[in-house]
């Protein structure tokens, strides 16, 4: 008893904090009645803060008890004055715990998805499982969709368009970009639903099967890899490319002050420090020159869809002026139809107008460009949502995000395939 | 700069609006009360002596009870030289309807005694995740934060809290819970990512106060706050 008595004597103040830095895990032994019932008032010792693991039912089973760390020494110096027999089972709980769940999350890494079934699109993936999908979708369905790489990112890394088509030579085209700005991780995801969208509808939805009898659609998902690998790595705020800017010690352009449409003017930054920066010029970023390079080459494409978050809205052009383009009445209508359709599924609630008069000027941005370029159906989405989680999205809202958003996407598609030639 | 009656979907009304939502957090926010702005009925501005002058209908919405409110709001941003903070009027109804009494009690209950300080970052993390015992000093950090965004506010930015990097909790002190708090702010316009260092303090009825708050450098290749995996 008088051992007791030193056991609560020795009371440490409880630290409070929820981590077992240092716990140890003792499998105790107790020889026989005498020791049983000792252990048992001293698991009982609520200053010590012990917690049984495992109950020792008869003489012959150990009892596994947690022993937080500013309880070991007594503890320990108890069972040795008392000579009953124990064993470290988990020397460091917390590292062990940490160990675990290192193990956990890379075997959830490290379970590639088989086929674009079991992809979960349900969550935010890295740059790579997202190459990984686009093979896999192509590898599936080999006759709707090819894979077009149009060039490379600074770093090196491919600019993968994935080409949905059921023949012809040439047809008209819609363009369609996500991930422009890497830390806007909503449209990335959504891009990839939307991929798989197409290749489920194809043949089952009749308003998607008639668009690409007549049309193709380049999607490109990825548009800026090496600021979304950034993103995931290093910083998840990072908007721009991680071309190094010479004679600064920032990096990266703004990939969408970029373009050639009165680029250089108010709207974008001069200074490389900045997130809007514009570039050294006009296309100067390969992420940038490529879609432009395929753009014109391709030469027949009808509409070109640039995607964002966060803000949640729908735009046509300019942005770089105040002039109203000339199909503002068709396009501002068309917008009109597009979050209608939009807001009927979940009543999300997007705003619409020109770039200049909803947002702000912002020169040198893609779709000046492409409208310039006679590409009339040229809008930009801004996703999810309106500032409460801003870019950082939570995962259980992409598949709500990318379906609203496809009822848009669809209206303009449609509306492309019924009033150009 | 757009005078007259404002087009309510257009940038000018809502940029001002975002100012009446700051203004309304720093007035009645709390870690279980976080206002933001719904939509924009109407609008005008004009001119008056140096200053532009706002006035409009707005809807907001609590966004942790989802009850919503009409509101009215007037806000005066300062002209010339120098950078005061604008100055806003607003009066709702129907917003504060929600109950928040029996949950900030406990909350600051749970939180005042000092053997148990809370700490916390990342949140929400880079998936939108956050541990539900951290909801509240989110909330919180976006009404702490909204004194910063109020005040930093002119026509030509719209802020949104984007993170709490991390905060700490430290010694209650006249009654109040304590917290050093780390948030970046996102300004829409420039869209730059503002780092600010805040010196909070709460309690059910002092509310919200940010007693210092420090602006941190630009940094260019900023490193994730740590506890990031890289």
């Amino acid at each position: 008893m008088k051992v007791l008595l030193i056991l609560a004597a020795l009371s440490v103040a409880v630290i409070g904090k929820e981590t077992f830095e240092g716990h140890q895990v003792l499998r105790i032994t107790g020889k026989n009645e005498f020791q049983h019932s000792l252990l048992k008032d001293m698991a009982e010792m609520e200053h010590l803060q012990l917690d049984v693991w495992m109950e020792p039912i008869d003489l012959s089973t150990p009892v596994d008890i947690r022993v937080p760390f500013t309880s070991l020494q007594t503890v320990k110096a108890f069972l040795e004055t008392e000579d009953i027999p124990y064993s470290v089972m988990i020397k460091d709980l917390q590292v062990m715990l940490d160990e675990e769940k290192e193990q956990r999350l890379s075997a959830a890494r490290a379970t590639e998805p088989r086929t674009t079934d079991d992809y979960d699109y349900t969550n935010y993936h890295n740059g790579d499982e997202i190459y990984s999908f686009q093979e896999m979708l192509v590898a599936e369905n080999p006759k709707l969709v090819s894979k077009i790489v149009i060039g490379q990112s600074y770093e090196g890394r491919p600019l993968n368009v994935l080409k949905f088509s059921t023949g012809g030579t040439n047809r008209r085209g819609i363009w369609i970009n996500t991930g422009i700005h890497s830390r806007e991780w909503i449209t990335q995801a959504s891009g990839t639903w939307f991929a798989k969208k197409i290749v489920t509808d194809y043949g089952r939805d009749a308003a998607l099967t008639a668009i690409l009898d007549n049309m193709d659609i380049f999607l490109e998902i990825v548009t800026n890899p090496d600021g979304y690998n950034y993103s995931h790595k290093t910083n998840r705020m990072w908007r721009k490319t991680r071309k190094p800017n010479p004679g600064s010690s920032c990096d990266g352009t703004d990939l969408n002050r970029n373009w050639d449409a009165g680029f250089g003017t108010a709207g974008s930054s001069g200074n490389p420090c900045d997130q809007t920066y514009r570039g050294p010029k006009a296309h100067s970023e390969s992420e940038v020159k490529s879609i432009v390079d395929f753009v014109k080459s391709h030469g027949n494409l009808k509409a070109f869809i640039d995607i964002h978050s966060y803000s949640q809205r729908l735009m046509y052009p300019y942005g770089y002026t105040a002039t109203p383009c000339n199909d503002q009445r068709e396009l501002h209508d068309l917008a009109r139809k597009a979050i209608t359709d939009l807001a009927s599924l979940y009543g999300t609630s997007f705003r619409y107008g020109s770039v200049m008069t909803t947002i702000y000027r912002a020169s040198g941005i893609s779709i000046d460009w492409s409208y310039n370029q006679g590409i009339k159906y040229s809008y930009t989405f801004e996703l999810r949502d309106t500032g409460r989680y801003g870019f950082i999205l939570p995962a259980n809202q992409i598949i709500p995000t990318a379906k609203e958003a496809w009822l848009a996407l669809m209206a303009i598609m449609e509306h492309t395939k019924d009033n150009t030639n | 700069m757009t005078t007259g009656v404002l087009n309510p979907s257009h940038y000018p009304a809502r940029r001002a609006a975002t100012v009446v939502q700051h203004y309304l957090n720093t007035r009645y926010g709390s870690p279980y009360r976080w206002i933001f702005l719904s939509k924009v009925h109407s609008g005008s501005a004009e001119d008056v002596a140096e200053m532009r002058k706002y006035q409009l209908e707005l809807t907001m919405q609590e966004t942790i009870s989802n009850v919503s409110g009409q509101c009215s709001a007037e806000l005066l941003f300062p002209g010339g030289e120098g950078q005061s903070a604008p100055q806003v009027q607003a009066s709702c109804e129907g917003l504060l309807q929600s109950n928040t009494t029996a949950q900030e009690e406990a909350f600051y209950q749970q939180h005042r005694a000092s053997n148990n300080m809370v700490s916390g970052t990342d949140i929400p993390d880079s998936y939108g995740h956050m541990e539900p015992n951290m909801k509240p000093f989110w909330h919180l950090g976006g009404v702490a934060s909204s004194f910063i965004m109020l005040r930093e506010s002119n026509e030509s930015t719209l802020y949104n809290m984007a993170q709490v990097a991390n905060f700490t909790q430290l010694e209650t002190e006249k009654d109040q819970l304590r917290f050093n708090y780390h948030v970046l702010l996102h300004e829409m316009i420039s869209q730059e990512i503002i780092h600010w260092k805040l010196l909070v303090t709460w309690s059910p009825e002092q509310g919200v106060k940010v007693l210092q708050s420090e602006l941190q450098p630009k940094c260019h290749d900023c490193e994730a706050p740590p506890n990031t995996t890289n």
